[in-house]
């Protein structure tokens, strides 16, 4: 088997327009998982104990069973209920839902590790609970875990192939594909040269971000 | 308030944070009005099997001054806590003013507080911590104008009015834009103070506020607070291990020993000739450190 750079080059184009797909996927999902994890995050430490302990074991349950089958659950079984979202958006829910079960442990440790005094300052000046979360907690509590956040980002963008079974047609799939007409090597070198360079650009923006916010 | 002409005069070293304070510019930002007084009536405070606080009775007068001291463990913190709702009371009732802190009138006797209640009551009381808790993420001015904007309703432009003057008072007007691990310990006490008094508490909680600062800046602190104490008319509730500063802020004295007043009375009296044997015990350990 030989390499074909001709046959390299032209896959260029048709896996870039992939890669646009699984981009988009992974920051809508991404953006869902964040805001899904704080969610998660704060009725977890809700003095509710059923509440707190049912949120407990949703979490639980989403993170005992592979990402792999909740996409085909929700995308082959889920519309026999009647809901039913297009592969894409199936997809973004997906890994949404998915890894805002991680980052939810994250938010918590960052929650956690800030001080006591800091809840006590909020008491004491008698802040609502909206301002004692959004003002004063949960940005003490994010700076910290900026670096934890972008991994589970970089984790999720390579998770991001499995949506070529509920036919997304996202870089993997385009691959898949294109293989299966003239030879697998150079579809699947080149996505996996293109997923290097993503990732490797988005580590360096996270550590940009991670400086800009350091604790100070 | 009783007259305090008697107290021993401690020499007042120059102050390494600022300028003496302006009792013109205090006297605009210093809270002012109808000031309550506290009374706990057979008041119980457990963690777990430990009883801290066991049927605990005493009353501070409208604008008195006190100072709680005691070995640790003795229950004067637990005292400033229960006042700023950081634990809840086990037993008993904590009266600030006429209006019950953790209960509400219900028929003719009272009811355990909802958060409305406990909210609106924590109006009346500041309290300044021994690790200041400043809010890191804010600057200064933020840390200052944010209770005053979002609780008391000021609008922004009032409440940074407002925090002027008080960075002024407490000497830094100059570090209104700076952020809190910019500043040493004894800045940041005193904008924890400001931040306190910003609030316009009637009740104001200080919890051996110079137990953590560099010694060369405790007298600074100290000397603030003093002034803030005798050109206001707030209700004073204090813990500390420094019997000058003690001896300098207060009216009156209560020596705690497992949950229960043992000994009280005006400073020069419990610092000068205590009648108790566990008073002199505790002020001669303190003494030795």
């Amino acid at each position: 088997m030989t390499w074909d750079w001709s046959y390299a080059g032209d896959l260029v184009g048709p896996l870039l327009g992939g890669l646009r797909l699984t981009i988009a996927a992974t920051a809508l999902g991404y953006v869902l998982a964040l805001a899904l994890g704080l969610v998660w995050a704060i009725l977890r430490r809700s003095p509710n104990v059923v509440l707190n302990q049912a949120v407990r074991w949703v979490i639980e349950f989403i993170r005992s069973t592979p990402l792999l089958v909740q996409l085909v659950f929700l995308f082959y079984a889920l519309p026999t209920t009647g809901i039913q979202f297009s592969a894409f958006w199936t997809g973004v829910i997906g890994l949404g839902v998915h890894y805002s079960t991680y980052i939810s442990e994250v938010y918590r440790a960052g929650i956690e590790n800030v001080p006591r005094g800091q809840w006590e300052a909020c008491t004491a000046l008698n802040l609502p609970r909206s301002r004692v979360w959004f003002a004063v907690v949960l940005p003490q509590a994010i700076r910290k875990v900026i670096p934890t956040l972008g991994n589970y980002l970089i984790a999720l963008f390579k998770d991001s192939p499995l949506l070529l079974v509920i036919t997304v047609p996202e870089v993997m799939r385009v691959a898949y594909t294109e293989g299966g007409k003239s030879g697998f090597l150079e579809p699947f070198t080149v996505t996996a040269a293109l997923f290097v360079i993503v990732s490797v650009l988005s580590s360096i923006l996270i550590r940009r971000l991670e400086g800009r916010y350091a604790i100070i | 308030m009783p007259s305090s002409d008697t107290m021993s005069e401690v020499p007042t070293p120059e102050d390494p944070q600022g300028a003496p304070m302006d009792k013109t510019a205090a006297d605009g930002a210093l809270p002012h009005g109808s000031t309550p007084g506290i009374r706990f009536e057979k008041v119980v405070k457990r963690f777990g099997d430990n009883i801290v606080l066991r049927e605990l009775n005493f009353t501070v007068a409208p604008g008195e001054r006190v100072t709680l001291i005691g070995p640790s463990g003795s229950g004067k913190t637990t005292i400033l806590r229960l006042l700023m709702t950081l634990e809840k009371l086990d037993d008993g009732v904590i009266w600030i003013g006429d209006r019950p802190l953790w209960h509400m009138p219900r028929g003719d006797g009272l009811a355990p507080a909802n958060e409305k209640h406990l909210h609106e009551m924590r109006k009346q009381v500041g309290m300044v911590f021994q690790q200041f808790n400043l809010f890191p993420n804010m600057n200064v001015l933020r840390n200052l104008i944010e209770g005053p904007v979002r609780v008391l309703g000021l609008s922004k432009d009032e409440a940074v009015e407002r925090a002027r003057e008080l960075l002024d008072m407490v000497g830094l007007v100059d570090k209104i834009d700076a952020h809190p691990t910019q500043l040493s310990g004894g800045q940041q006490q005193r904008v924890a103070i400001a931040r306190a008094l910003a609030m316009q508490p009637k009740v104001l909680l200080l919890d051996e506020v110079t137990s953590a600062l560099d010694p060369e800046l405790v007298v600074g602190v100290q000397d603030l607070l003093r002034d803030i104490a005798r050109a206001s008319d707030l209700t004073l509730l204090c813990v500390t291990h420094e019997m000058h500063f003690a001896k300098d802020i207060s009216d009156r004295v209560l020596m705690f020993d497992k949950g229960q007043i043992v000994e009280e009375g005006p400073p020069e009296q419990i610092f000068g000739e205590p009648t108790e044997q566990r008073t002199r015990d505790f002020l001669q350990a303190i003494l030795a450190t």
